[in-house]
């Protein structure tokens, strides 16, 4: 095994990592002010997926299909906030638990209703094709090293708003008191909406840059929503720091142990085997990871509440 | 209707509880119409009503519901088609988890079930059953057939396939045939979507080409990934990843690669070009591998439907095993375990004006059987 | 609230006989099928009997219940296929096709798999207790999946349904009869549970908590059997369904089946003795009615389920029999 290659897979994991931050940003930040648990919010990663995919081929313009996908994510976000949403607040988990599983129903048949049943073609930007050269004579992807970028920008971003501006204040505020932000005359319902977009636009984004990279098609937005929930647990539920800790956490440990676990079985079983036993590990990891961490710190490595 | 006659007596008093001929067919078919993996039960559900309409047959009833790709629910559907519907034929499941599902329990019912799709080794061999017809392939013929196919031009190769069953018996299937070296053989998660650990893998172990099989989903990831990395390796592949209802979603990453199947549309037949006309002509898309295996099925069932009464089963299961019918595949038979002996085709993806299609470009192998056949005493 | 108890009761009462007059109605018109929809509303009313005992009385929402509905899956289609095979399981152990049995390694398996996840998920609370449980699933799930042995994701088929001591249960209505014997069993089970000290820490420790410990009792050793036991109870479901398909596979055990039993529950009445079954008869018949009517059906489910949660709080018994009496 060269450098160049364990350089590259850890880039591999990093881009992973950065893409699931994306997605575990707006759950927590929403579960962080509004204590909302939203199993939906795959649904709003595929919607951004979608609405990239369809725009991008028409106008023939991955660019102007990443700003529909941000639109349409934070439109649908928004309207699932009033109409639903909104009536969620005061409910248990549970039942928070329930409507928003049933929202996924919803949204994937719907989706499915509109588009058709087969995956749509969405590529990456010829801006951002090609390769650059990486230390140890390694090359490494162009676009994924712009998601890393993306996700390193919205992190920056997302601390900036938080500490830096009336919404952010308003956000801490509404985390740590919500009776409070109420008392003070800020218009609360306004603000989870906004929030909730926030949460939306971001899902979409991450929607719409990863759909270059796979299918774009129903359902794509489940497997990641459990990856999603294991970054938020393991980070610490409310807080964006622990996401983005946790977010690289899992991508690092998922990407090196596809990677190593069956190499390293190699020195024990056959070649075979290995790959068979090795993958199998492999699946089960982040979860054991995620079962170990919550034993030691049950309410995650960075807990907002804490 | 005149293998009636030949039923004597006992057929006899059949006509004459109530006449035989005018009693409707029914087929139940459970296919997948909603959620991730709905566009192949889509072009089976299209390709085989459009099959039935056009014979114009009118005493089938056709009982169609969606199984929503959860085995337990195909499970709980086939059990109302028995039951309830009392249907007399059943068919439409795409998947093998759910075809080991519904088939083992539905034929010891005495149903006799034709399936358009899967094709588990465990049918094959030791539990193939004679109410069982399977009118597509065994699970590991595509890969077989891809590596006989890869003797010729490569020494190194790359597998890679998802850890489950049907992703075993693929790799196991590509090793049966191919003679060259194999560089590393990795499984990766069912459902993964993001290949890039496993490209950095490729690119480093020096192979000369790729083998995959990832279907749905999982396969477009790989092949858009693939391209984009810039990977200047050859890759092949059985057909479920170049079927004409993931082409679209492919794009030009599928150009130039070589996979196997059983059917591409350019095969020269006369039943072939009908089909291929017909499907275009009414769903404005081109047809699928899945739609062309499920059109074989209806006209199969419809050819034993001409022999012989589907009451009858004894006189019904041999009219089918002599696959009477004209296959769009061309030749088509049934082996001793009532899976095809068919000719396995290389089809290379290839761009018709803007649409993304498959032309036939080597026969990997003629008239090929499946490895279980000795197992199965029937 | 004298009344609101009587009306529950007759509520439950009048479900009870419709779950067990439906089917023989059905079995005297000769439509078998509504006998086996019937025996399919009985044994998800049971599992999700068993999750109410963790999450209706304990607060306790396990995500991740379908971890143990498989395993008992798995415990029937393991036993009988090496029943069926006559190899022996390990250390000369021999297979079974005796349901009871089976039910007893259901129960053992699912007690000793629910200990450590409970050991561990139940040092954290609320939403990570969610997540974690799930987690621990997941686990299983994948597991499942790639562990060859067993079939994998194909599954394990059992090619004869398991037997039980007087009865033929390869028929639709005898099969029936011990699913809802059963059930009737389970619901006894959680009764006598609610109603009895233990029931009582355990509310209490759902409510407040502090208290609790106050007065002296542990509100994790108290959560801990509960959840053991809720584990156990849906483990005996598992293993009912199998036979009743005649078929395990790790879609038993996939985070849609521990969502679809949270479902039955919240649709019938979290912590209401007969929540599950009328959670169950509603699921059952919606997806089996709107199933046959569109292909569009979970469109149409989803929008159900969210009127359900929206404007019916207490769920369907909340609905017919009014507000909880108590807890």
């Amino acid at each position: 095994m060269s450098i160049a290659l364990l350089i590259e897979q850890l880039l591999n994991g990093l881009q992973l990592g950065v893409m699931l931050f994306l997605m575990a940003a707006g759950l927590t930040l929403i579960f962080g002010v509004m204590g909302l648990i939203n199993l939906a919010h795959g649904s709003l990663y595929m919607i951004g997926a979608f609405a990239c995919a369809i725009v991008a081929t028409a106008t023939g313009s991955f660019w102007i299909g990443l700003a529909a996908s941000l639109a349409a994510a934070a439109a649908a976000g928004a309207i699932m906030e009033i109409t639903v949403i909104r009536r969620l607040y005061e409910r248990d988990h549970l039942d928070q638990v329930l409507a928003t599983f049933a929202l996924i129903l919803i949204f994937s048949e719907g989706t499915r209703w509109l588009f058709g049943s087969f995956p749509l073609y969405l590529d990456i930007p010829p801006a951002l094709q090609g390769a650059v050269p990486l230390p140890g004579g390694g090359q490494y992807q162009l676009y994924r090293l712009a998601i890393i970028g993306v996700g390193v920008a919205v992190a920056v971003g997302l601390y900036l708003l938080i500490a830096r501006t009336r919404l952010g204040m308003r956000i801490r505020a509404g985390e740590s008191d919500r009776e409070m932000i109420a008392a003070l005359g800020v218009d609360i319902s306004t603000l989870y909406t906004v929030v909730f977009a926030l949460g939306a636009a971001l899902a979409g984004l991450a929607g719409a840059l990863v759909g270059a990279l796979q299918s774009v098609q129903v359902g794509m937005g489940e497997p990641v929503l459990i990856l999603a929930f294991v970054v938020i647990v393991i980070g610490g539920i409310g807080s964006i720091k622990g996401a983005l800790f946790g977010a690289v956490l899992v991508g690092v440990v998922d990407t090196m142990g596809r990677f190593l676990l069956p190499q390293a079985l190699t020195l024990m079983l056959a070649p075979s085997q290995a790959a068979l036993v090795g993958g199998a590990l492999a699946s089960m990891l982040i979860y054991i990871v995620m079962a170990l961490i919550l034993a030691f710190r049950p309410s995650g490595l960075f807990s907002a509440q804490s | 209707m005149k293998n009636a006659l030949a039923t004597g007596l006992l057929g006899l008093s059949l006509m004459a509880a109530g006449p035989a001929a005018a009693e409707p067919v029914k087929i139940g078919v459970i296919t997948t119409l909603s959620g991730g993996g709905a566009g192949l039960g889509i072009d089976m559900r299209d390709a085989f009503t459009l099959a039935i309409e056009q014979s114009g047959n009118k005493d089938i009833e056709l009982v169609i519901e969606d199984d929503a790709r959860k085995p337990e629910l195909a499970v709980q559907i086939a059990q109302k088609m028995i039951q309830s519907d009392k249907v007399d034929l059943m068919t439409g499941i795409i998947w093998s988890n759910l075809a080991m599902a519904v088939v083992p329990n539905a034929v010891a019912q005495d149903v006799i079930y034709l399936s358009p799709n899967a094709g588990p080794s465990a049918l094959a061999g030791p539990n193939c059953h004679p109410n069982y017809f399977n009118v597509a392939y065994q699970n590991d013929n595509f890969h077989e057939a891809m590596g006989q196919y890869a003797n010729q031009d490569y020494k190194k190769t790359f597998i890679l396939a998802p850890n489950y069953p049907a992703g075993k018996d693929s790799l196991t299937g590509f090793k049966r045939f191919y003679k060259g070296e194999i560089a590393g053989e990795v499984y990766t998660k069912v459902g993964q979507t993001d290949y890039a650990a496993e490209i950095a893998q490729i690119r480093a172990s020096g192979a000369d080409s790729v083998f995959f099989f990832l279907p749905g989903g999982m396969g477009i990831a790989f092949l858009k990934q693939y391209a984009q990395s810039g990977v200047d390796i050859p890759i092949m592949g059985p057909a479920f990843s170049f079927s004409q209802d993931i082409l679209p979603a492919v794009g030009d990453a599928a150009l130039g690669i070589r996979n196997s199947a059983t059917w591409a549309k350019d095969l020269d037949n006369e039943a072939n070009h009908k089909f291929v006309e017909a499907f275009q002509a009414k769903y404005g898309r081109l047809p699928s591998v899945y739609a062309a295996q499920s059109w074989d099925t209806a006209n199969l069932i419809l050819s034993a439907l001409s022999k012989a009464s589907v009451k009858d089963k004894e006189a019904f299961r041999a009219a089918l095993k002599e696959a009477d019918f004209e296959s769009v595949r061309g030749k088509f038979s049934f082996n001793t375990n009532n899976h095809p002996i068919q000719d396995i085709y290389i089809r290379e993806v290839v761009k018709e004006g803007d649409v993304l299609t498959n032309r036939i470009v080597a026969k990997a192998f003629t008239d090929h059987k499946d490895a279980y056949a000795q197992q199965c005493n029937m | 609230m004298r009344r609101a108890v009587t009306r529950e009761a007759a509520t439950n009462t009048t479900l009870a006989l419709l779950l067990l007059a439906a089917p023989l109605a059905a079995s005297a018109m000769g439509e078998p099928f509504y006998v086996t929809l019937a025996t399919r509303i009985a044994v998800l009313a049971l599992a999700a009997v068993g999750l109410n005992i963790a999450l209706g009385l304990g607060g306790l929402v396990s995500f991740g219940h379908a971890a143990f509905f498989g395993l008992g899956g798995y415990a029937a289609g393991i036993l009988a296929t090496h029943a069926f095979n006559a190899e022996p399981l390990f250390l000369g152990i021999a297979g079974t096709t005796s349901m009871p049995a089976i039910w007893l390694v259901a129960m053992v398996v699912c007690g000793l798999v629910a200990l450590p996840i409970g050991a561990v998920s139940l040092r954290t609370s609320g939403v990570y207790f969610i997540m974690i449980t799930l987690a621990f699933a997941q686990m299983i799930y994948y597991f499942a999946i790639s562990w060859p042995a067993y079939g994998g994701e194909d599954g394990l088929s059992i090619y004869l349904r398991n037997s039980f001591p007087w009865v033929n249960t390869a028929a639709p209505l005898p099969f029936f009869l011990v699913c809802y014997g059963l059930l009737l069993l389970g619901l006894l089970v959680f009764r006598a549970l609610r109603d009895s000290r233990f029931g009582a820490a355990l509310q209490a420790a759902r409510q407040n908590e502090v208290r609790l410990a106050a007065v002296g009792i542990a509100p994790f050793d108290i959560r801990l059997t509960a959840f053991v036991i809720s584990a156990m109870m849906t483990g005996v479901a598992g293993a009912l369904f199998a036979d009743l398909n005649h078929f395990v596979s790790p879609s038993m055990l996939s985070w849609h089946m521990s969502g679809e039993l949270i479902v039955l529950i919240i649709l019938g009445g979290k912590g209401r003795l007969f929540g599950p079954v009328a959670g169950a008869m509603l699921y059952v018949l919606l997806e089996h009615v709107l199933g046959g009517i569109t292909e569009r059906w979970q469109f149409f489910l989803g929008l159900i389920l969210l009127g359900v949660v929206l404007f019916a709080r207490g769920g369907l018994i909340g609905l017919v029999a009014g507000r909880q009496s108590h807890g």
